[in-house]
């Protein structure tokens, strides 16, 4: 065949000429601003505290490292589900409600069997998480509603239920059994044993997001939605997962929570949600969809619950807390804006460079 | 050649309707293994439609899809893939926030234990297709801030990484520079050479002759000629590409000495147009011509102010508009008929006499308020004039037809009596009698002093309605031709090919 031949001379002849690559300039420059807001985070995190430790060196007293772990725990656990639901594009609110009704149910348990075992009681308060976050998923992923506007209803709901099964009761710290306390008192020095487990949790759904199809999915669901039907992933059944296993780890958030505090009420987590959702987006997970980890809004976390301590250790009213977090958020959503904005230009930029 | 052998792909007879419209009528096209077939034809001959049946988007209502001498029926873009049918769309869809190699490899990412990605080999693999197809570019870093023509080198690798033995590239150089084309052409080249059949589809004719080994022409959703490109030139196929009987706007209203009312002066928007100079007078019809994308309907929207250009000048009557601001265009006396009125000329819930309205509450309203017995009335009036056929004025706009839909727009536009009004596409989708009326209201307020600028896909209706054609391709005025000098062939010439045509 003439023409194979010719063609292959033709590469042959083209091969090795000028480089066909165009230099990634924006792609080196955004992965650097990405990596530059997780060390920045690390960055406020120690200049937070050192001042603090400055000021008042029992900021770092074993007993107050401990506080801030056990807050953060809680909190960074809630933000891997919050994560996998906001990398798909998506947003859970109802998260503080749903710990707060496992919460009291579940430890509500040991008044009426005073031996059940410990293993039910997670396992009630995971299951009552899951059966709640499968309601959302259905409607958000199968019924396609918003997911802002389903959740924010089941946080009402779920609020009113709680209210409903609770009212005016509240389970108090001496009907818990000792081995229930100690998930959450037992640690290594300064370090809560239950912190290092969530930990091990935070890093094996950072692991599965990065390392498996399922886990990936969610991100590509999230940064093209229309591509992600393209390529044939099954949008609607990730989606729901996501959602159900948010729903799940809310509910065995709620039985630490009960471990820890000990005295549950009907407000248990309440506006836990915005705190959340706060640590992941200022630990680099974009609210539009598509990039972050869960070990990012864990440090997130962390970084919040520091502030919120060291704010109290130094004495400042608990005003300047909340206008901190809403500072980070908007300075962390600025970044991203920011950044698409920058890309988008340098790419028109470029193409019209191209063209004339 | 390989003309003996049989097609890898062959469709026949193929048609697509659309309720009325009929898209498609005559679709037929072999591809050849190691050869890349040229599609070309004037916006509406058939040619995405075309691609959409390959595509696996479209059905087509009647015709024969054959791969390998077998018939196929593609029910979804995931047949088309599994049956070796890659498509390449002008603008790729693909994740901005992964990488290259996660792009091209989603879902189907090698695995090593426990069901994990193998990123290490994923990355090797998208190194591999990239080597082969002798183009430079890193699988690790992100999709976003890729330029297009990369884009598409990634959507290659995609459909090399499927084993397709088809890819169709739906006007893949539309948004090139020449530089980019070159590699898609090295890229082609190594695609043929490996025995891929390529179907292509350009504007450009020069392009067509460089790449491809035969061409064919469609016209009006039909197949007209098939060709090899040794045996065709440029001139035939633009013939074969118009080559109907032209219908001729009678009245020519043309004085000499017009004062120009809107003056368009270095209009550039970086990226999408640039130094565009025209001017519109009174009581003229100009139209804008030039191929889907080549940035009309931009610079429509930049001088009414919904997009902000970074240099140049809108003048109306001598006074300079400020840019981007709509308001301060409509103060001046500029109205906008856009190009998808559903999305952009009509509030589609809203009903027919408040569309109406819409443009007009200023005058309409009495301390502030506006009474909707005088909305009605004001609607029942224009309605009247346009003779816009409803049910009942407080009905949604959504009820209506394309064509009264369109009236609707107008009739904002000129109850509020403008000096200059841009139509934009004034009869896509409308049915022949509307139409025809559309073109005398536009007629009408030329003839009452309006300067009306027309953009349209249409030639036969730019060529009934302007007084002056102005042509653009790829963001750039590179034709002017006065009514009675411009031919469709002369047209097409301008807005296909790369050498610049100025109406002598």
């Amino acid at each position: 065949m003439t023409l194979l031949e010719q063609n292959s001379q033709n590469n042959s002849a083209r091969t090795g000429s000028s480089p066909t690559g165009v230099p990634g300039g924006a792609s080196k420059f955004t992965s650097l601003v990405f990596r530059a807001r997780e060390f920045g985070i690390f960055g406020i995190l120690i200049v937070f505290v050192l001042l603090t430790t400055a000021v008042k060196p029992r900021f770092l007293a074993a007993q107050n490292i401990k506080f801030i772990l056990i807050d953060t725990t809680i909190f960074a656990l809630l933000a891997l589900g919050e994560t996998m639901v906001v990398i798909s594009k998506n947003v859970d609110l109802s998260i503080g409600s749903i710990l707060g009704i496992s919460a009291f149910v579940s430890s509500n348990l040991y008044q009426q069997f005073h031996h059940i075992s410990i293993v039910i009681v997670f396992g009630v308060g995971i299951g009552i998480g899951l059966a709640l976050g499968v309601v959302n998923g259905v409607l958000i992923a199968f019924g396609r509603v918003p997911s802002l506007v389903v959740t924010l209803a089941s946080l009402y709901i779920i609020r009113g239920l709680d209210v409903l099964i609770v009212g005016g009761r509240q389970v108090v710290a001496s009907s818990l059994p000792s081995n229930f306390i100690s998930v959450t008192s037992a640690s290594f020095g300064a370090i809560p044993v239950i912190s290092i487990v969530v930990a091990i949790i935070v890093v094996g759904g950072a692991y599965y997001l990065k390392n498996y199809r399922s886990g990936r999915d969610l991100y590509a669901i999230g940064s093209s939605e229309q591509a992600a039907a393209l390529v044939g992933i099954p949008i609607a059944k990730r989606i729901f997962t996501a959602f159900a296993i948010s729903g799940a780890i809310a509910g065995l958030a709620g039985v630490i929570w009960a471990s820890y505090y000990g005295t549950i009420d009907s407000t248990a987590g309440t506006g836990y949600e915005f705190t959340v959702v706060t640590a992941v987006v200022v630990g680099g997970v974009a609210i539009v969809g598509g990039s972050g980890s869960a070990i990012g809004a864990a440090i997130g976390a962390l970084l919040l619950n520091t502030i919120n301590s060291s704010l109290y250790v130094l004495g400042v009213s608990a005003f300047w807390d909340q206008a901190i977090s809403g500072l980070l958020l908007i300075l962390a959503i600025a970044l991203d804006r920011g950044l698409g904005l920058y890309v988008a230009k340098s790419l028109r930029k470029r193409s019209s460079r191209v063209a004339s | 050649m390989s003309s003996e052998t049989d097609p890898v792909v062959s469709l026949s007879g193929a048609k697509k309707y659309f309720g009325a419209v009929h898209a498609l009528e005559d679709g037929r096209i072999d591809l050849y293994a190691g050869e890349a077939h040229a599609l070309v034809g004037e916006n509406g001959a058939g040619k995405s439609t075309l691609v959409k049946i390959f595509a696996g988007l479209h059905r087509p209502d009647a015709g024969r899809l054959c791969i390998e001498g077998k018939e196929v029926v593609f029910n979804s873009p995931r047949d088309a893939i599994q049956s070796g049918v890659a498509v390449i769309y002008q603008e790729p869809t693909l994740f901005p926030d992964l990488t290259v190699a996660e792009n091209i490899f989603m879902d189907r990412q090698p695995q090593r234990s426990f069901h994990r990605i193998d990123y290490r080999g994923m990355n090797q693999a998208a190194r591999a297709i990239f080597a082969r197809l002798e183009v430079d570019l890193d699988p690790t870093r992100l999709a976003l801030g890729l330029s297009i023509a990369e884009q598409q080198i990634v959507e290659i690798a995609k459909s090399l990484s499927l084993e397709a033995r088809v890819i169709v590239m739906d006007e893949p150089t539309a948004a090139l520079s020449s530089v980019e084309v070159d590699r898609l052409f090295r890229v082609a080249q190594t695609l043929k050479s490996s025995g891929v059949a390529i179907l292509f589809i350009s504007h450009r004719l020069d392009e067509v002759f460089t790449l491809c080994e035969r061409v064919t022409v469609m016209r009006d959703g039909r197949f007209v000629q098939a060709a090899f490109t040794t045996e065709t030139d440029e001139d035939s196929l633009v013939r074969a590409m118009v080559g109907r009987d032209v219908e001729r706007r009678s009245d020519q209203v043309r004085g000499v000495d017009l004062k120009p009312l809107l003056e368009v002066e270095h209009l550039t928007l970086e990226g999408l147009f640039a130094d565009i100079s025209f001017s519109v007078a009174a009581g003229e019809v100009v139209a804008l011509s030039g191929l889907v994308g080549a940035g009309r309907s931009e610079v429509a929207t930049a001088i009414f102010g919904v997009r902000r250009y970074d240099y140049g000048k809108v003048k109306v009557g001598g006074k300079p508009i400020k840019r981007g601001s709509p308001s301060a265009a409509m103060a001046a006396g500029i109205g906008l008929v856009p190009e998808d009125r559903r999305l952009q000329g009509l509030v589609m819930e809203q009903s027919i006499a408040r569309n109406i309205a819409m443009g007009s509450f200023k005058s309409l309203r009495r301390k502030g308020l506006i009474r909707s017995i005088t909305e009605t009335r004001f609607a029942a009036d224009w309605s009247v004039k346009l003779q816009i056929k409803y049910g009942n004025l407080a009905n949604s706009v959504s009820t209506l037809s394309g064509g009264n839909q369109q009236k609707v727009v107008l009739a904002k536009w000129m109850s509020r009596s403008p000096k200059v009004l841009i139509v934009d596409e004034p009869t896509r989708g409308i049915d022949i009698g509307t139409k025809a009326e559309v073109h005398r209201l536009i007629l009408e307020l030329a003839k009452s002093g309006v300067a009306v600028l027309v953009i349209s896909s249409e030639l036969p209706e730019v060529l009934n309605l302007a007084d002056r054609i102005l042509v653009m391709r790829e963001g750039r005025l590179v034709g002017e031709f006065d009514h009675s000098e411009a031919t469709e062939e002369a047209i097409i010439a301008a807005a296909t090919l790369s050498k610049e045509v100025k109406a002598a």
